[in-house]
């Protein structure tokens, strides 16, 4: 049946694991898909080749399609944010002059210390690289260094690097430091070039990384095929969220056709332990990388939110109409419809409170049992939607 | 007559560059530049303010150019050729052929089809070469591992080439698989043999 193939995009990344364990351990065919696999190499196509029917689905960050519906970026179109792919997973690194202009031993887990470090090493304006402008990459470092004492976007200079490339702009000399996703950050470490200082878990502790995007009209179009898709990727996120599969996920990802890349350096993301610099000093990141534990997988409206939140107050769009456009795009609705038969907690409501749970919380809901971890910002802020709706 | 077109092409492969600019004559008197070292992109695009930018869609660079559409500056709001609704049927043409061409706003659609029209042809033409380039490189990989399992049979069992072939495809048919496959097993297994 050739209707039963779904063609989904991705960008080799060690967080496109969902869509890769998905095909690579049949969980595709369990539900009656088949999942074509395309590798891309940049946001912007991504965006276009979903957007212009290119491919059904993709790998997408979470902003991206937050961005489309508010009219932000060159494509209009209606995306929808079928799931949450993955939750943290970025790290923010240095140059090697940077980091030897920091004080030494400076805590992986505090990022006020380090942005403060941070910006008292900075002797000129700070260029700092990341995947894409619409990216929790962005939003969490306007976020942490507005809060550290650096207006930003104002006094810091943010530019689009492709991951890929991130390593060799930082031996050129074109940015100072970076906020990527694994295995760049490694990788740049690898190559002694650079100095991991903080995971942006430590910046918010359970951001919401990429989500699995479709057109809207798809979903509205597929019910079938998108119930199916969404159910093989969320098995496949359950079986890497069971633990004690790094090391096949990273055999997997590291084949040619996906990441290209030794096992080894996945393998940093996957559990958290992070080889930091050069010389080989090795940090662990609580929750660096979580692709299922805490309904990870749940399209929180209030995350939409969040973000348009940020975008409508750094560009001066009008932030409650912002926000509302953003909800409609993280579709918990679908989320409901499509796995509750295969399992999925479920919360008893669509929007949460981000931040201000320091500890892990027993929430409602609708069937199983929720435990939501922590989830804090580093400044101690809270984020309640309900305030602007 | 209105003033020439200022296109800028991204493109670090020299030969690629050239046959994209000589694709480009034919759509008028188009002034035409090439970036070919991708260092510091962004700021030597806004430099040479181009109307038209055109990229392979493939690149990963692409997204730097990106971000120049959301900068007001030198490049006034460049926006994606793919915005404009009117021109779907190019845009996924474009798409097809990997081309992303980004275009200054205010000018009309008609000046700048011509252009993107060409750059789609001339990728579609860099697309087949690059396929019949894998193909070739496949064909030449799969001669080498026949060589070899017959080789490896002529050695082992004494038999000239022409059986060990009769013998390698006899195999094939008995098991209902590619020559190359049964070919790839022997060679595998004598590697892990010996």
């Amino acid at each position: 049946m050739s209707g039963s193939t779904v063609s989904v995009a991705f960008l080799p990344l060690v967080d496109a694991a969902p869509l890769i364990i998905a095909s690579e351990l049949g969980f595709d065919h369990e539900e009656g898909i088949h999942l074509d696999l395309v590798r891309a190499s940049s946001w912007s196509s991504v965006r276009d080749m979903v957007a212009f029917g290119r491919v059904d689905a993709a790998h997408m960050l979470a902003p991206i399609p937050v961005a489309m519906a508010l009219g932000l970026g060159g494509v209009a179109s209606s995306i929808s944010a079928l799931m949450v792919l993955s939750v943290n997973g970025n790290v923010i690194g240095v140059s090697n002059s940077l980091a030897q202009r920091m004080p030494p031993g400076l805590d992986f887990a505090d990022a006020r210390a380090v942005g403060a470090a941070l910006v008292d090493a900075a002797d000129t304006t700070l260029r700092i690289g990341v995947p894409f402008p619409f990216s929790m990459h962005a939003e969490l470092l306007y976020y942490w260094l507005s809060a550290s004492g650096l207006p930003a976007p104002q006094a810091v200079d943010i530019r689009t690097v492709p991951p890929p490339m991130m390593a060799d702009a930082l031996e050129a000399g074109e940015i100072d430091a970076f906020c990527v996703g694994e295995p760049w950050g490694s990788q740049t470490v690898e190559r002694g070039l650079g100095t991991l200082i903080l995971p942006g878990s430590s910046i918010w502790s359970f951001a919401p990384e990429k989500v699995l995007a479709v057109r809207t009209d798809w979903a509205d179009a597929e019910p079938n095929l998108t119930a199916r898709l969404m159910r093989a990727v969320w098995k496949a996120c359950r079986w890497l969220g069971q633990g004690g599969v790094h090391t096949s996920t990273a055999e997997f990802l590291g084949h040619r056709e996906y990441l290209d890349l030794p096992p080894e350096m996945i393998d940093r993301a996957l559990t958290g332990k992070l080889t930091v610099s050069p010389s080989g000093d090795i940090r662990t990141a609580p929750q660096f990388l979580e692709f299922f534990g805490s309904a990870a997988n749940f399209p929180w409206k209030s995350q939409a939110a969040w973000i348009a939140g940020q975008m409508a107050g750094r560009l001066g769009l009008e932030r409650a109409t912002a926000m509302e456009r953003a909800r409609g795009v993280f579709r918990s609705d679908l989320y409901r419809k499509h796995l509750a038969d295969v399992g999925a907690v479920m919360p008893g409501a669509s929007e949460k409170i981000e931040g201000g749970i320091a500890e892990d919380t027993a929430v409602a809901a609708g069937q199983g049992r929720l435990i939501l971890s922590a989830n804090q910002f580093f400044d101690g802020q809270v984020f309640d939607p309900s305030e602007f709706s | 007559m209105s003033d020439p077109l200022r296109i800028l092409i991204v493109e670090p492969d020299r030969d690629r560059a050239l046959s994209i600019v000589d694709s480009l004559k034919e759509t008028g008197d188009n002034e035409v530049h090439v970036i070919g070292d991708l260092s510091g992109l962004a700021r030597r695009v806004s430099d040479y303010n181009p109307d038209v930018v055109i990229i392979d869609l493939t690149h990963p660079s692409r997204d730097v150019i990106e971000e120049l559409t959301l900068a007001t500056g030198p490049m006034e709001r460049p926006v994606a050729i793919f915005a404009d609704a009117s021109e779907a049927s190019l845009t996924k043409a474009a798409i097809e052929a990997g081309v992303s061409a980004y275009v200054v706003d205010d000018i009309r659609p008609e000046r700048i089809r011509p252009v993107v029209e060409a750059a789609v042809a001339r990728f579609h033409m860099f697309r087949r070469m690059r396929e019949e380039l894998a193909e070739t490189k496949r064909a030449l990989e799969e001669r080498k591992v026949l060589d070899r399992a017959k080789g490896l049979l002529m050695k082992s069992r004494g038999i000239s080439e022409d059986e060990a072939y009769s013998l390698l495809r006899k195999t094939a048919m008995d098991k209902g698989r590619k020559i190359t496959e049964i070919a790839t097993a022997l060679v595998t297994a004598s590697d892990l043999l010996s």
